[in-house]
């Protein structure tokens, strides 16, 4: 971007030839990655977001596509992907919390053992963990034949492929991702602060809500980005776990791309979920004070 | 009394969480093992699903496309990343603070919209999709990746060392390879072995930009699962979680040694 301007004007600031030759080696370092990010990356959004705006094989400018993001149909399709994002967050946060809190108490000899034990499920693909819900819970899978060996169930009970799937997928998806980072802001929390909290006065509870959350609040800043972000344009999970039934922006995106085959329209619903995700960042991470996040 | 409760509760806790990590990967490798098809109900136990992935073509092909697509992004992206990594860390120049904001996007915008937008890019050129249309997007996401974990190492390089070599008499060029190089191996090696996970891993933009011939391993599983639960599926995947969890916990003994060693070498 703009690299011979810059130069130029860092010349005019600094004549210095080995400040010169300097800026010359930082921007060629940087040259392969402005060419590939730049190529491979920045270009491909601006077709999505000038797709966006054109008429469908046609060459006009339009918002329709984004109007017809607030017609009913397609507004609660963005509505729903919204709260089961943050349905999930918040479950993981309440799961989450409890465990590394646990976890970071434990004896110190347990401590990465357990640790790492609670990550370990979470090295293999999300596909494959998504797939051993599928074994259990589907039809003629293990929580039904065992509900029917005991005698409780005459049919089989619909747990594949219904919202709740979903939801439990997403949860079990995600976990790590919020256990990791309350655990590392667990870890650090000071214990002298907690013993002059109670030699104080404070009792437990308050001690809890008054001094230990507020400082494990960036752990849990931290996991809402970990989990919310990637939950929000998520289509494999309840694709796989929903059936058709529960349609979130990302099977609206992929539907779009890859069935439908109205990228303008596509490209409208990639640009807000883009958008969304960007704006929610910058307005998060200054609310947080979160450092080297976007 | 009241706090042995408390502990007692806390241990309670933490196994039903462990109960609900490990239950599904539990029951998957077992009925990876099981004679009946349907996998719901135990009915023996047998190797033949394993048999079969081991003839079949199309896995060891996707095996053999992932390795590819891994192998060759993650060189790619490790010299580009490890380069805009070093500028970032050596110079400060006007505009990087947009630059570095710029590096972050392709981590945190959402994968689904990396893929199609990829997608749009790849049928506006006509470039026909295949395992080069794969590599070209993983190290597009890779380079930032790669760059913030090498560039986190590099706070702990001491660059007097480049110019006390230059002044014994090396050239750049020496001065990089032999002296640059080895002392930021780890941080390198760091970043090359992240970005070769996260492109073995990666699913949904493969979905969007590997053509027909290209599918990778996560695709293959992926279009195996939609065809149904088969405990054929459920062999390739408990191959696939006992290869990461080995090479998982050697490196993880490789990592606890070496800190050890370094840990005694000051000492000493």
């Amino acid at each position: 971007m703009a690299t011979s301007q810059t130069l130029a004007r860092e010349r005019a600031l600094d004549t210095s030839d080995v400040m010169r030759r300097k800026l010359y080696g930082a921007h060629l370092l940087l040259l392969p990655a402005y060419l590939w990010l730049g190529l491979f990356f920045l270009f491909p959004l601006l077709i999505i977001v000038y797709y966006s705006v054109s008429q469908a094989g046609g060459a006009g400018f339009t918002l329709e596509h984004y109007a017809r993001l607030w017609d009913p149909l397609y507004g609660r399709i963005l509505w729903r992907s919204f709260w089961l994002a943050v349905l999930t967050t918040a479950i993981t946060i309440v799961l989450a919390y409890p465990f590394a809190y646990a976890l970071a108490r434990a004896p110190r000899r347990w401590r990465m053992f357990l640790l790492m034990l609670s990550v370990i499920p979470f090295w293999t693909n999300f596909l494959i963990r998504t797939y051993a819900w599928m074994v259990i819970l589907r039809s003629n899978g293990l929580v039904n034949s065992v509900l029917a060996s005991l005698g409780l169930i005459e049919r089989p009970l619909s747990l594949l492929y219904t919202p709740g799937a979903v939801l439990l997928g997403l949860v079990y998806g995600f976990l790590p991702f919020m256990i990791l980072p309350i655990y590392a802001s667990i870890d650090r929390l000071e214990p002298s602060l907690l013993e002059a909290a109670s030699d104080l006065g404070a009792r437990p509870r308050q001690t809890f809500w008054r001094v230990t959350l507020p400082l494990t609040a960036p752990g849990i800043a931290a996991g809402v980005l970990l989990v919310f972000v990637p939950v929000l344009g998520m289509f494999v999970i309840p694709d796989l776990m929903g059936g058709a039934k529960v349609t979130l922006v990302g099977n609206l995106i992929q539907n779009q791309f890859l069935s439908a085959r109205n990228w303008e329209f596509g490209s409208a619903a990639s640009v807000v979920l883009m958008a969304l995700v960007v704006i929610g960042l910058r307005i998060y991470k200054r609310f947080f004070r979160l450092e080297g996040v976007f | 009394m009241r706090h042995r409760g408390l502990r007692w509760a806390a241990g309670l806790y933490v196994a039903l969480i462990f109960l609900f990590l490990y239950l599904p990967i539990v029951v998957l490798v077992v009925f990876s093992f099981n004679k009946s098809r349907l996998n719901a109900v135990w009915t023996g136990f047998t190797f033949d699903w394993y048999r079969q992935l081991w003839t079949d073509f199309a896995i060891w092909r996707a095996t053999g496309n992932s390795l590819i697509v891994g192998v060759a992004s993650a060189v790619i992206s490790t010299a580009i990343g490890t380069m805009a990594a070093f500028a970032l860390h050596r110079y400060s120049f006007r505009g990087k603070a947009a630059f570095e904001s710029f590096l972050q996007l392709p981590i945190v915008i959402p994968e689904i919209v990396m893929g199609v937008s990829l997608l749009a890019f790849y049928a506006l050129i006509d470039m026909p999709l295949g395992i080069q249309t794969v590599t070209i997007a993983h190290v597009a996401f890779n380079i930032s990746f790669v760059a913030v974990i090498v560039r986190a190492r590099l706070y702990a390089f001491d660059f007097t060392l480049e110019e006390a070599a230059m002044d014994l008499g090396a050239n750049r060029r020496q001065t990089f390879f032999r002296v640059t190089l080895p002392l930021i191996a780890p941080g390198v090696a760091a970043g090359f072995l992240i970005a070769l996970t996260l492109s073995l891993d990666d699913f949904i933009i493969a979905f969007f930009t590997a053509g027909p011939g290209a599918t990778t391993l996560p695709m293959q599983v992926y279009s195996m699962m939609r065809f149904g639960v088969t405990p054929k599926v459920n062999a390739l995947s408990t191959l696939i979680l006992a290869v990461v969890i080995v090479i998982g916990v050697v490196g993880q003994f490789l990592l606890r040694a070496r800190a050890q060693k370094e840990a005694g070498g000051r000492a000493a």
